[in-house]
């Protein structure tokens, strides 16, 4: 894996840089219920886009109809300028490859087979040629495994080639996932939480690994939970909260915007408790703590607590 | 064992403390080790004996039993069996020229050549005793055999296991005789063998099939009921004891390393088959195991590799042998023509590929049970289709039931099938014609199968089977890929019906059917595959040979023949779930072993073992 020199902090965009994605005005609806709502999101070439919100906010479902899994409601994705089709493979031909949020690999096929059918829509051998082994198939499948094999050395796990997915660490199962997302050779990776259930040092060991991607010339947009991995990563984030699309910015901006602080943490009560109010309670605390000696006080509910 | 067995109590209690036992385990009998050695080779010896023994008196009970130093049939079979165990006794205790026949368990190997004699001369007495009618029909010999197989087995179930006990199974903490029993039936994973020169390699592999060949044979040629029951009862011991012994996985590492040639030497074993017969008698049960196992094949490339449940395959069987009876120029069939034999069978492949097309592009949008439902329904209508194109009911083209009867014999290349040839002093009547016709087609659909499986659409398939979802966001055109499958599927089968219109020389609607008490039909098609090994090229052949030869060899099971196969079906899902040829995936998938699966073999895919 290169050892990137980034520190994190967000790059000034040179200028001329093209739309990799560019979805405007999505919007899904299940029945009753708006999961999205018209939400516009762009992602530049070289560029690493967050994505992040309370869980429910329509995070997952809004990559799901950007890669075609899902057909939205309204409005419309473009890659590169053109319109995306609503067929989960032939957005992946036209070149954005996802992971998900619960892995999902190929358990039974080693590592090897599972990049290899990341590889499906850059080549075209069909049953036939599979069937009579010319020179172009053998050629091709060479090729397939070379580039894979790359991919493997990329991610780190060359040395595992012919184990079952299934037998892999959950940290390299994250991995082998990006390594097959990478097959495809995507102009756009999109990443679903890809760091859920890392320890400290497997988030960085990815936050390395979405770095040399992006190295590589590909996009990505990245959904997390991990706010410092976020922030650490991202050139720019959005915020989607109950489906809208709240603020989008550089991450400094979005770490100070209230509006998320509000959106996490839920907002103030309108007639905000005073000065008066919280010294009541500290009071009736101290109170209780004497009551139940050494018996310990939920003092983290009471803020809310007040709120009703 | 007098000495081991108090320790083996303490370690009972106090189990996880206690050091491990590296030379084994307890037996299931507590006896002293050389009395145990000494009882098993004395009790083989024994068993070999009574085999020069007549049995019985009378030459009712089948296969004449009666004669002394002349082992006959069930005899044999038992011959067989004791030289298997001292073998394997022998070579356990490191006796010098036997060692390589133990890499893997020395124990493990004479138990179950142990159990598999025993249960031969047992069931053989068990027989003569029922045919004949009490025990007073035994002849010395045969209680010889009783007892002497039986101190084999009290033996070989007295020697130390070949594998500690488990600190961290909580089962063998304080093991009980099952317990104990079972455990000495697991045997550590054969050492890397010496590296052989080229030439042993292969002689090694030419040898392996010529024996597989004359087991094959003896099988097939089986002439009454209860030899075939002892022939599977000492083949299934015996396979097992070789597996246990570590010699199969050394024999699949050298057929894994030669490839190519382990095919060739297969299917030039199967071609010597008719060479070996003295009449039409067996090849023509031998052509139909080959139509039957190919079509398995086929459907193993939609239910195995693809993942696709179809309850009616036999449909395209049935497509390609009417298309195939149409133009063979019956004067039954409506078409006046007679097409040559490579027309026919492109006429027959072509229908069941529209066909499975027409079939599949609508029920493929279903997923899993629904679509198993639909196919069933499809595999119906064709039947009864077929049974209504008589020309009262709808257009005259099949004869309804009566179905096209009088198929011509295939003339290939001025070669009547029909006729006997004589090719290297040996007369080979029709159905060798056929059998061989048929080898031919078996070895295209292998290719086919084997080269689609290691390939871009073969992992396709896979993948789509795995989770289609993730395969679609991999950039697959899952219902496509599945239609190509459906499609290739069909074809096969189609190709193979074309020879089976020939060989049975009528087509009815009653040969298709989902189920019933002749293969092939879907639902034995299916349990051939999952029988065998789904996604494994040997499994289905081996899967349909045993579907094909128990009904044929064992008459008396007649009407509960379903019956058996349901259950044998259930005890099979519920202890080998992989089916008997195992794919090293579905091994993995079936039984957690909590071991991470570290290949040792190169590079490649190597996924269909065989």
């Amino acid at each position: 894996m290169t050892t990137t020199t980034t520190t994190g902090t967000p790059q000034a965009q040179p200028a001329g840089r093209t739309d990799v994605l560019r979805a405007s005005g999505v919007t899904m609806r299940f029945g009753g219920l708006t999961a999205v709502r018209n939400v516009d999101l762009d992602v530049d070439s070289g560029e690493i886009v967050g994505l992040i919100g309370p869980n429910g906010a329509g995070k997952t479902t809004f990559f799901n109809c950007l890669t075609g899994l899902y057909i939205p409601t309204e409005g419309q994705v473009a890659y590169k300028g053109k319109v995306l089709p609503h067929r989960s493979h032939l957005v992946t031909k036209a070149g954005i490859a996802r992971t998900f949020q619960n892995i999902r690999l190929f358990a039974n096929m080693t590592v090897l087979e599972n990049v290899l059918v990341g590889r499906h829509t850059r080549t075209k051998e069909g049953l036939l040629s599979a069937l009579l082994r010319g020179p172009g198939f053998r050629k091709a499948e060479r090729g397939s495994e070379e580039r894979a094999m790359e991919l493997l050395e990329f991610t780190g796990l060359a040395g595992k080639r012919e184990h079952l997915a299934r037998n892999l660490p959950y940290g390299e199962q994250r991995k082998l996932e990006i390594a097959r997302a990478l097959a495809s050779e995507p102009g756009l990776l999109l990443l679903d939480e890809p760091t859920a259930g890392m320890t400290a040092g497997e988030t960085s060991a990815t936050r390395d690994l979405v770095l040399a991607v992006r190295e590589q010339g590909t996009a990505v947009l990245v959904i997390e939970h991990d706010m410092r991995f976020i922030f650490n990563l991202c050139d720019r984030v959005a915020v989607l909260v109950q489906g809208e699309k709240l603020v989008e910015g550089s991450p400094e901006a979005v770490q100070a915007d209230e509006r998320v602080v509000a959106a996490y943490l839920g907002t103030p009560f309108e007639g905000e408790p005073g000065e008066a109010e919280a010294a009541e309670v500290r009071e009736a605390e101290t109170r209780e703590a004497a009551a139940h000696d050494g018996g310990q006080t939920g003092t983290g509910e009471n803020p809310k607590g007040e709120q009703h | 064992m007098a000495t081991t067995d108090p320790q083996a109590g303490t370690t009972a209690t106090t189990a996880p403390a206690e050091p491990l036992d590296p030379t084994g385990a307890p037996g299931t009998l507590p006896l002293p080790p050389k009395a145990a050695r000494t009882l098993t080779l004395a009790g083989a010896v024994g068993t070999f004996a009574s085999t020069m023994l007549a049995w019985t008196w009378t030459a009712e009970f089948p296969g004449d039993l009666t004669y002394y130093g002349s082992p006959v049939d069930l005899q044999t079979l038992t011959l067989a069996g004791s030289l298997l165990t001292i073998a394997f006794l022998l070579a356990g205790n490191g006796v010098r020229g036997l060692r390589w026949l133990t890499p893997g368990g020395r124990t493990a190997p004479v138990t179950l050549a142990a159990l598999g004699t025993f249960g031969v001369a047992w069931f053989t007495a068990g027989a003569i005793a029922v045919v004949l009618g009490g025990f007073i029909h035994f002849e010395p010999g045969m209680w010889v055999a009783v007892f002497t197989s039986l101190l084999t087995v009290v033996g070989a179930l007295g020697l130390r296991a070949d594998e500690p006990f488990d600190p961290a199974d909580p089962a063998l903490r304080d093991p009980g005789p099952w317990q104990r029993f079972r455990h000495s039936l697991k045997a550590p994973a054969p050492a890397a063998a010496r590296e052989l020169p080229g030439w042993a390699e292969l002689l090694t592999i030419a040898v392996t099939f010529g024996v597989g060949l004359f087991v094959f044979t003896y099988g097939i040629d089986t002439p009454y009921g209860e030899l075939f029951i002892g022939f599977l009862i000492l083949v299934g011991f015996g396979a097992t004891a070789l597996a246990r012994a570590g010699l199969s996985q050394r024999l699949s590492k050298l057929t894994a390393k030669h490839r190519n040639i382990t095919f060739t030497a297969a299917f030039v074993a199967a071609a010597c088959f008719p060479f070996t017969q003295s009449s039409d008698q067996y090849t023509s049960v031998a052509a139909n195991i080959l139509i039957f196992a190919t079509v398995a094949l086929g459907l193993n490339v939609v239910v195995g590799l693809a993942g696709l449940l179809d309850l009616g395959y036999v449909a395209f069987l049935g497509v390609g042998a009417y298309a195939a009876a149409l133009v063979s120029g019956s004067n039954t069939s409506v078409l006046g023509v007679h097409f040559p034999f490579w027309a026919a069978v492109l006429t027959g492949a072509g229908a069941s590929l529209i066909f499975g097309v027409v079939i599949g592009a609508p029920t493929l949008r279903l997923h899993g049970d629904y679509l198993a439902i639909v196919t069933l329904g499809f595999g119906e209508i064709f039947r009864i289709g077929m049974e209504n194109l008589d020309g009262s009911s709808g257009p005259a083209v099949t004869n309804g039931a009566n179905g096209i009867a009088n198929i011509p014999d295939l003339v290939i290349f001025g070669f009547n099938l029909g006729e006997d040839h004589t090719v290297l002093g040996v007369e080979l009547g029709p159905f060798a014609n056929y059998y061989l016709l048929m080898l031919f087609f078996t070895i295209i659909i292998v290719t086919i199968f084997r080269r689609a499986d290691r390939s871009r659409i073969g992992r396709a398939w896979v993948a789509v089977r795995e989770d289609e979802t993730a395969a679609r966001a991999m950039g697959i055109n899952g219902f496509r890929v599945k239609l190509i499958a459906f499609a290739l599927g069909a074809t096969l089968a189609g190709m193979a019906g074309t020879v089976q219109a020939h060989v049975t020389s009528s087509v009815t609607p009653e040969q298709y059917q989902f189920v019933e008490v002749v293969p092939p039909n879907s639902a034995f098609l299916l349990a051939a595959v999952i029988l065998g090994g789904m996604g494994t090229v040997s499994g289905p052949l081996i899967g349909a040979s045993l579907l094909y030869l128990i009904p044929a060899k064992l008459q008396f099971i007649g009407d509960y023949q379903l019956l058996l196969f349901g259950l044998a079906l259930v005890l099979l899902m519920r202890y080998r779930p992989e089916g008997l040829i195992a794919d090293r995936r579905k091994k993995l998938e079936f039984h957690e072993t909590g071991q991470l699966d570290v290949p040792t073999g190169g590079p490649g895919l190597s996924k269909t073992e065989a």
